[in-house]
């Protein structure tokens, strides 16, 4: 008997280098438009600007490999920088202004995420109601319930908790913002998370074949709810990163934080329909989507309000890419 | 009609895929009126083949000649325009479909601007009845059975007025009636001066139908002839390249403890009141009708699907919701599909391979290096062939059964439910699984076997379980035949050998 196994398929090979030489042009597109572009300044601003967005795609890149999709982000980072205001303010006339308000503040960001997070998962996973209705709904849900909180108007943190807490934004070590380094972590551990551990192995497991994991005695529905809580959670952390930048929360906060959050994760190369997920491509998928807007306002060569259309440009070619390295694969 | 010029032949044709030839040299000839059977182990060379004939690949070297004379087929369309229609092995049918619409999808008949509905249901009706086939034109066909599908494969070959009709192992998911059915079909056709060309890996029906038979082993074609030169042993000696005398191992079983007690089972829609009884070392056969519930209510026992009943392993009564509960109690199934049930056909054969038991290599981190260690084990175990760095879904099928089989037993069951262990795979292969199944049974596991080949459950089973309609009809020894199983499978009068354990 032969062995009828064509060439060790080398597979999307140009989803792989695609979005690494997008990034590379786009910087060396930068540095000869505008001299500052590559100014120590310049790059931490693209860095903590994509802090944000960039931890809650790092847990889409999750619910994305196993199959999943969280389009509640946006408004659920909302709602919990409105909450997280509100306990705050409130805290203020009993506790008075100092860092344990703050850490309340931050604990109740963290608990509202993962709450946030595990009721999508439950519906999802106990109910067995598509991943999109349900997010679909919760995002909703949470939008109201911001502006609801606010009054139609915009909530403001405690004029002395704020300066207590900017730093949490603006200050860091070594010149490099908390934002950046609270980023870069996430970042490390879901490359390893996703990459070496058994918990990785099972969503991309789930999200290629949910029957062959049912049938390997996965615990589909666990992993699946584990996703979603941890990207909950995820959105928890970057709230309290975000809360200190502006000091108030409305209905217009994280607003279409959702579709970069998830442009993101498929410009760096994971799959949409799952099965296969790559945290360090949604790295590089979300400066990609800074960058551009970056881009646009520093240079005068192309309106600024070109932004959504550039990025709108490069997510469907990123999915255009990924279709001709299955194909060759 | 015997020395009718042939309508298809490939002439010393090679294929390769990159580096690697799987053919070499292949030569075949289909004639006008004959059915010609290709017949060879996985991985042969006969699906390549097939492929070459109908047009779906050009060949590297050598030439197709229609009625004699060179052609290229620039896809299977030109291939389909010259009357050549090939059935596939996996459906190319579109699910949402009617079958109506399926059979005339792309052929639509019209009358001006409109659709020709009356034309196209009469020729429907006209094309059903030829094959004895009663699903009604406007069923959808996500919802017929795997025969059924099949037959609306050939009713759309029969619509084109094909000249040669290929066929990938269209008897594979059909079952005993069924393909009776289908061999009137394939002789109607051979009547009307249509030239067949099909695969099959049940020696019986190519027996039974072929007039000419070509063999194929590693890419060379070993042997072609008149089928009626060859007998159903000689057939498998030349596809093996070894003399096959011994298909099943030879029983060696000593009974140990009860392992697994199970008392009114029950699953509901498919199953009711299943009871038995099965020791260490022991294999029992399932056997039973496509239909009769057998997958159903092991899946059902293993927490894969909802079930009630009383369950028992090693003397405790244990409550099994989940299949990973169900492993945890060292009880584990082995699915009949492969495809879409037992692997990732995207993934690697490591990821493969460890996924049922991945907590074995779970240190915080996956250890890759202890993976790496346990897939050179299970390669040299089972004899598992193909690039080790390539995607399942490129393995042959009898390679992907015996990695599915590597998998299961990485998590190291006590138990282990095998649901047709050799569904589509060639003899070799079949006879090294029974070779493994014989041997864990020896190693003091207990097992069981579920399949529709009833040579298989008795050449390898120490008692025989047969049911029908969801329950079971009776227990049959080591030495039952095939018309005990059949009778008890069918229902038909009580059989005189039927005995209880």
């Amino acid at each position: 008997m032969s062995d009828v196994t064509a060439s060790a398929p080398r597979r999307i090979r140009m989803t792989v280098i695609g979005p690494i030489l997008a990034l590379i042009l786009l910087v060396v597109a930068g540095a000869m438009m505008n001299p500052n572009f590559l100014g120590w300044d310049n790059v931490t601003n693209v860095l903590a600007r994509s802090a944000f967005i960039g931890i809650i795609a790092v847990g889409m890149t999750f619910v994305i490999t196993a199959g999943g999709l969280d389009l509640s982000v946006g408004s659920m980072a909302a709602f919990i920088a409105g909450l997280m205001i509100l306990v705050m303010n409130s805290l203020v006339p009993t506790m008075g202004v100092g860092v344990p308000v703050i850490l309340v503040g931050m604990a109740v960001a963290l608990l509202a995420g993962l709450a946030a997070g595990l009721l999508n998962g439950i519906l999802i996973t106990r109910l067995g109601i598509e991943a999109f209705i349900v997010t679909l709904g919760s995002m909703g849900i949470y939008r109201s319930l911001v502006t609801w909180l606010a009054d139609g108007g915009t909530l403001s943190l405690d004029f002395n908790l704020r300066s207590l807490y900017q730093p949490v934004y603006y200050g860091g070590v070594f010149g490099i913002t908390w934002p950046i380094i609270v980023f870069a972590v996430v970042v490390i551990l879901g490359e390893i998370v996703m990459r070496s551990t058994a918990f990785g192995r099972y969503c991309a497991a789930i999200g290629s074949n949910d029957q062959v994991a049912r049938y390997s005695s996965v615990r589909v529905d666990r992993v699946r709810l584990l996703t979603y809580a941890a990207l909950g959670l995820l959105v928890g952390i970057a709230t309290i990163m975000y809360v200190p930048r502006l000091g108030s929360a409305s209905s217009a906060t994280g607003m279409l934080w959702e579709l970069e959050a998830i442009a993101a994760v498929i410009i760096g190369g994971t799959v949409l329909k799952g099965g296969f997920g790559r945290v360090w491509g949604t790295v590089i998928g979300v400066l990609i989507l800074t960058l551009i807007g970056n881009l646009l306002n520093l240079t005068d060569f192309v309106s600024p309000y070109l932004n959504g259309a550039i990025q709108g440009a490069i997510i469907v070619l990123a999915v255009v890419l990924q279709r001709e390295g299955k194909a060759r694969g | 009609m015997g020395d009718a010029v042939s309508v298809l032949a490939l002439r010393n044709v090679s294929r390769s895929f990159g580096p690697i030839e799987v053919l070499h040299g292949v030569d075949i000839a289909l004639r006008p009126g004959r059915v010609h059977a290709l017949i060879g182990e996985n991985g042969a060379g006969k699906s390549t083949t097939m492929k070459i004939m109908a047009g779906y690949q050009p060949p590297s070297q050598g030439e197709v000649l229609l009625d004699g004379q060179p052609v290229t087929f620039a896809s299977m369309g030109q291939a389909e325009a010259q009357g050549i229609s090939m059935i596939h092995q996996e459906f190319n049918l579109a699910e949402q479909l009617t079958v109506e619409q399926n059979i005339f999808l792309g052929r639509e008949l019209k009358r001006g601007f409109l659709l020709d509905k009356p034309a196209m249901r009469a020729r429907t009706r006209d094309l059903l009845d030829r094959l004895e086939c009663r699903v009604s034109p406007d069923r959808v066909v996500s919802t017929l059975s795997n025969s059924d599908k099949q037959m609306v494969e050939i009713a759309k070959a029969l619509l084109r007025e094909t000249r040669v009709l290929v066929m990938d192992e269209p008897t594979a998911v059909l079952t005993r009636t069924e393909t009776a059915i289908l061999l009137r079909q394939v002789r109607a056709l051979r009547e009307a001066g249509t030239a067949v060309l099909f695969t099959s890996h049940k020696l019986d029906e190519v027996e039974e139908i072929a007039d000419d038979l070509t063999i194929m082993r590693d890419g060379r074609v070993v042997w072609t002839g008149e089928a009626s030169l060859m007998d159903q042993h000689a057939m498998a000696n030349a596809m093996v390249g070894r003399e096959m005398s011994d298909l099943f191992p030879a029983k060696v079983s000593t009974p140990g403890e009860v392992a697994l007690e199970v008392r009114s089972l029950t699953v509901p829609g498919f199953s009711r009141d299943v009871g038995f009884t099965l020791r260490q070392g022991e294999v029992l056969g399932v056997a039973g009708l496509i239909g009769s519930g057998r997958t159903e209510t092991f899946e059902g026992l293993c927490g894969l699907r909802p079930a009630t009943g009383d369950v028992s392993i090693f003397g405790e009564s244990v409550r099994i919701d989940h299949p990973w509960q169900a492993q945890a109690l060292g009880l584990c199934y082995l699915t009949e599909d492969r495809k879409t049930r037992g692997l990732l056909l995207g993934k690697g054969l490591r990821e493969n391979l460890t996924l049922q038991a991945l907590a074995k290599f779970d240190r915080g981190l996956i250890d890759t290096g202890a993976e790496e260690r346990a897939l050179d084990q299970a390669i040299a175990d089972f004899d598992i062939r193909g690039h080790r760095g390539a995607l399942v879904g490129n393995l042959s099928g009898g390679n992907q059964q015996k990695l599915l089989f590597a998998k299961t037993l990485l998590a190291d069951p006590r138990i282990i439910i095998i649901d047709e262990p050799t569904r589509g795979i060639d003899i070799g292969t079949k006879q090294q699984m029974y070779v493994f199944i014989r041997k864990l049974a020896a190693e003091g596991r207990a097992i069981v076997v579920i399949s529709s080949e009833m040579q298989e459950v008795i050449g390898l089973a120490d008692r025989i379980l047969v049911m029908r309609h969801g329950r079971v009809t009776g227990e049959l020894g080591a030495d039952a035949t095939e018309d005990a199983i059949v009778r008890l499978a069918m229902g038909v009068a009580p059989s005189p050998e039927k005995e209880t354990a």
